[in-house]
């Protein structure tokens, strides 16, 4: 079970935690146009990454952040972890 | 019967205390203190189960966790337990164990005739012989095969015993309470860090217990018992024996299995049978030892053949003998210890070393003995079917090729020693990348993935002066970067033998003409023709090759097997065993039971049980529940026989004639406020929202990005900034989930706060032509007309001194009311309701009434809302603005999405009007159609009309649109049902929504 720093609250066990994907993509602008090709890459396109991976959880059972955790897909290790408004 | 191999004294158990137990339903006597196994053998029984695959006879071959064969099925308290090692379980006054994998005995076993019949099951078998002909693999292999195989039968019945589970932090795990466990667990306490010792076995000590040592002044075990007593007055360390440290998971996250009971004949109240810990440690130190590894001869698997240890830890802990002729058959100094403790206790041992005379400190001790010592010697098969009876062994060349001066001798046990193999199991778990050290023939633990570090023989160091130095010193070390303490501990000084090198020989060859089996893994009976064979067809990868003959899996997990079978396949493969490199070892370590992971969390334990506040009165009033996500929801109020059909009908026409009352407590409730909450409704939901006047209520959709319906309610603005959503029941987690996301990371400027409040307020719904009555009589003093409270209005109001707050909603299509108060005046809010509501013939309605009443109206809900639907195929398409953006609509415009014969909800009525048609049922135009009949779509909900006194069901075929007017059928598989039936408007009652507005 992964042991996952939530900058609001400190060392939590994962099960504490939900999971939300890839953190980098972006929604697009309200009101703005867009292709279709574009949209279906932000709806259904993810890259599933073999090491580092910035990536969103919720820790719903805490204090219901969305938070970023820059993972490692392979090893599970997590380097950083950050608040929903920051960046790398 | 009496115990003709218990020595007269010796040992640790307790002689005062004699303990009498059944095996194979024989009545037998054994002492507290004793296990299973040790107990056994006192009494001479050796033949003990039968082997995986051909059925031979299985004895005992180690004496813990290594025991390949002696796996019993227990019968305890009056529930089964099967897959217990005989050389774990304790002995307990009136325990009850038996063979497993023979039929009809462990005497005459009549699958033993596999073993004649072994040509015909080489590795792979099941791949091979049972491909044809097809069919009969399913009725006539599988349930064959399924019989004759495993370990023992898990019980039916529910388990009774109680399990836990228990989280803990600590400093410092250590796993295993030897010398190296003990030191390092030592050192880190006088550091003051948090430690937990783990001990699988009863006894602390490890090899303390059995070896010939003595550390300052004191025995190994009396310097053992000293450290443990001192552990266990420290308040910062947690010592635990009977606990196995059998996975270690991710962040240096291990579980642990306490066998808290399994040693009692019962289980004491309030206290669990057995516990699981999950522990996370800062850091972990695997003391876990290492396991003798057998030397590999001709039929090395009969009862009386086993690790010289394991004789020795008989003899040494039980006072038993395992034979009264022993053979020690060893490459290596550790046999001789065992040949030793048999010689000092009357016994004379034969000693084949198949090594060159050496002149080691225990040779020459055992030459002092008098003991028998063959040099260049081996075994070169057991002789016996049931118990060893004799063996033939040979002298060996010196390049253990050839075989001369073949001979049998008598003996009743042979004791094997082929060296020691480090139990690697928890590092490699972690993610360790073991290392191949030549010198002891065996892997190692090299770089830490995770924070472990293993000490002692489990690290390939096996002489105690270096393991007790480098435990103390990493005991201190790693405490002292987490506890900044420093308090170092003097290493005490320790004498013990010092051994010479083992010979890097395993197995013996074969003498000319002879095909002796020579098993590897004796769980899985792999024998080295097997691994020959797989080698012969072409599997190369050593993981491949484990699969394929099944070497080094299951519940042994390869501890006795793993480093021959590596040994062997790299002399085939002509490679180094590094090369081959080693398979995974995968948690369990041992076997845990079921219970233990499940826990607390059985039957309605298993989830939460959520009740609204008039919980108790629906009991009262001969409610039947029905599980609404983790809610209970009254599903119906029966009255004198009613069954479902029959209530749900009585109240769902009494809420069309009159007036029903509703609990709608579960209903998802989210608080909204903030400035741009109306800004941030009108991005969430698909229709329009700045412009709902505060005291008015709105029906709302809203979408995932994908364009699918999410969730659909109403939403009330209750001031300026203060909203109040409702959800499904279903969906309240998601979409505050959902809330949160869009609030937290995509529209962060937006100023606006989401919390829940589903358990804030309690519901009822109030629906009929009869409801303003009711309402008026609930609030005299509020203008409640259809001016005062339009549908869709809000108020807010007292209810004899309750606050309350009113919506005019409706999800049964009938003029209606949801009434909310705070959770702890629902009760009363109930009462009040059904005391005024009386005069007007109220009735408390269900679920199935509710959904009869939304089915017939046609309104949509979970079963159409399904995760598959867009706002069209609900007929909400008029929710959708055009002119704004708003989550998914992009998605809206998908091709899929708006082709003309999109699939669309409509109603179903039976022609015969009176056949219901089931839920699931396909939509067809065709009954007899070739198959696969081509479906036009499946029926949703069904329900029985109230108002029409017929089946009705709701339906999501495709271009529902212009299918109004159809004849079709609606197929069931399932109940093997045709129905022919007329496709009609989903708002099969008040489609014009009159009522609602009255």
């Amino acid at each position: 079970m992964l042991y996952i720093k939530c900058p609001h609250c400190g060392l939590r066990s994962q099960n504490e935690f939900s999971y939300g994907g890839d953190a980098t993509i972006k929604r697009p602008e309200l009101n703005k146009e867009i292709s279709d090709q574009d949209w279906d890459n932000f709806v259904y396109l993810r890259k599933s990454p073999r090491g580092k991976h910035l990536e969103l959880w919720q820790h719903i059972s805490g204090c219901r952040q969305w938070i970023k955790v820059e993972r490692d897909t392979l090893t599970h290790e997590i380097f950083r972890t950050f608040k929903a408004n920051e960046g790398i | 019967m009496t115990e003709n191999f218990r020595l007269n004294k010796g040992g640790l158990i307790n002689r005062n205390k004699k303990i009498s137990f059944k095996f194979n339903g024989k009545k037998y006597f054994g002492y507290e203190g004793d296990t299973l196994a040790s107990a056994l053998i006192a009494n001479g029984v050796h033949l003990i189960g039968r082997s995986f695959k051909y059925h031979r006879p299985r004895g005992f071959f180690g004496a813990g966790v290594d025991e390949p064969y002696a796996i019993v099925q227990m019968n305890r308290n009056h529930e089964v337990d099967p897959n217990v090692r005989a050389t774990e379980q304790e002995l307990f006054e009136g325990l009850e164990a038996k063979s497993v994998n023979c039929w009809p005995n462990v005497d005459f076993d009549i699958g033993a005739i596999n073993n004649f019949l072994n040509k015909f099951f080489p590795a792979g078998f099941y791949y091979k012989t049972f491909m044809w002909p097809k069919s009969f693999w399913y009725k006539v292999y599988e349930p064959i095969i399924r019989k004759a195989a495993g370990f023992g039968a898990a019980s039916i019945k529910h388990d009774k015993e109680r399990y836990e589970h228990k989280y803990e932090y600590c400093d410092l795990l250590i796993a295993g309470s030897g010398p190296s466990g003990l030191a390092s667990a030592y050192a880190a306490a006088q550091n003051g860090a948090k430690v937990i010792l783990a001990e699988d076995k009863s006894r602390f000590g490890g090899s303390l217990l059995t070896s010939d040592v003595t550390i300052g002044n004191q025995t190994g075990k009396e310097w053992a018992e000293k450290i443990i007593s001192e552990l266990k007055s420290m308040p910062n360390v947690i010592v635990k024996n009977r606990s196995q440290v059998f996975g270690y998971y991710d962040h240096n996250m291990l579980v642990m299995s306490e066998r808290v009971s399994d040693h009692l004949p019962k289980t004491d109240k309030y206290i669990p049978k057995q516990r699981l810990w999950y522990i996370r440690a800062k850091e972990v130190v695997i003391s876990s030892g290492s396991i003798e590894r057998p030397l590999v001869f001709g039929n090395n698997d009969t009862p009386g053949v086993m690790l010289s240890s394991a004789a020795k830890e008989y003899l040494k802990i039980y006072g038993v003998l395992v034979g009264k002729k022993p053979i020690v058959f060893t490459n290596n100094d550790s046999g001789y210890e065992t040949a030793i403790e048999f010689k000092k206790n009357g016994i004379d041992p034969i000693v084949l070393d198949t090594r060159q005379d050496t002149n080691s400190e225990i040779t020459k001790e055992a030459k002092e003995l008098k003991i028998n010592i063959k040099f260049s010697y081996v075994v070169v098969t057991a002789k016996g079917y049931k118990k060893v009876s004799s063996a033939d062994i040979a002298k060996i060349s010196e390049d253990k090729k050839n075989l001369t001066s073949i001979e049998n001798i008598k003996c009743d046990c042979i004791c094997v020693s082929g060296f020691w193999t480090p139990t690697i199991h928890l590092a490699s778990q972690s993610g360790n990348k073991t290392k191949f050290n030549q010198e002891i023939d065996a892997f190692v633990p090299s770089q830490s993935k995770q924070k472990e570090t293993t000490l002692g023989s489990a690290n390939g160091v096996f002489t105690l002066e270096e393991t007790l130095k480098t435990s103390f010193e990493k005991g201190s070390e790693l405490s002292k970067k987490i506890t900044n303490k420093d308090n170092t501990v003097t290493i005490p000084t320790v004498t013990e033998k010092k051994s010479s090198n083992h010979d890097k020989f395993w197995c013996v060859p074969l003498p000319e003409g002879k095909d002796y089996k020579r098993f590897l893994d004796f769980q899985n009976d792999v024998a080295v023709s097997d691994i020959h064979l797989a080698l012969r067809e072409g599997y190369r990868s050593i993981e491949h090759v484990k699969r394929y003959t099944t070497l080094g899996m299951a519940t042994d997990q390869g501890k006795t097997s793993n480093l021959n079978g590596l040994q062997l396949v790299s002399d085939v493969e002509n490679k180094l065993v590094p090369q081959v490199g080693h398979t995974t070892f995968r948690p369990p370590y041992t076997p845990v039971s079921i219970g233990a992971i499940v826990g607390r969390e059985v039957g309605k334990h298993s989830k939460p049980t959520r009740k609204s506040p008039m919980h108790y009165w629906h009991e009262k009033n001969n409610a039947v529940f029905v599980d609404a996500g983790v809610w209970l929801r009254p599903r119906y109020y029966k009255q004198g026989n009613e069954n479902l059909f029959e209530a749900s009908k009585r109240e769902a026409k009494n809420v069309r004639k009159n007036v029903g009352v509703c609990d709608v407590t579960t209903l998802g409730k989210i608080d909204i406020k903030g400035p741009d909450s109306a800004e941030f409704l009108n991005r969430v939901y698909t229709n329009a929202w700045l412009k709902l006047p505060v005291g008015k209520a709105r029906y709302g959709v809203m979408l995932r990005e994908d364009g699918i319906v999410m969730d659909d309610g109403t939403t009330t603005r209750i001031s300026e900034n203060h909203y109040h959503m409702t959800t499904t029941t279903a969906q309240a987690a998601n979409v505050l989930s959902h809330l949160e996301y869009y609030l937290q990371l995509v529209w962060p400027e937006l100023n606006v706060n989401v919390v829940s409040s589903t358990e804030q307020w309690a519901g009822a719904a109030i629906a009929g032509p009869r409801s303003r009555d009711v309402l008026q009589k609930l609030f005299p003093d509020l203008d409640v007309s259809n001016q005062g409270l339009p549908f869709m209005g809000y108020m807010e109001g007292n209810l004899f001194g309750v606050n309350a707050k009113i919506f005019r909603i409706s999800f049964s299509g009938e003029l209606a009311y949801e009434v909310n108060v705070e959770s702890d005046n629902g009760n009363f809010m109930w009462e009040k309701i059904m005391e005024i509501g009386k005069e007007f013939n109220i009735q408390p309605y269900g679920t199935e009434a509710l959904s009869t009443l939304r089915i017939e109206m046609g309104h949509v809900a979970g079963s159409e809302l399904d995760g598959r639907t867009i706002p069209y195929d609900n007929s909400l398409e008029g929710l959708v603005s055009k002119k704004k953006d708003f989550i998914g609509k992009r998605s809206l415009s998908k091709k899929a999405y708006i082709e003309s014969d999109r699939q669309k909800v409509v109603g179903v009525v039976p022609l015969d009007k009176k056949t219901s048609i089931p839920e699931g049922s396909y939509i067809v135009k065709d009954a007899k159609a070739k198959l696969p009949n081509p479906k036009l779509g499946h029926v949703s909900a069904s329900c029985w009309s109230v108002e029409y006194d017929n089946p009705f069901s709701l339906a999501i075929i495709k271009d529902g649109k212009n299918m109004i007017g159809q004849k079709l059928f609606a197929l069931s598989p399932l109940k093997n049902k045709t129905i022919p039936v007329e496709i009609v408007s989903s708002h099969y009652v008040d489609p014009k929504g009159e009522r609602v507005r009255s």
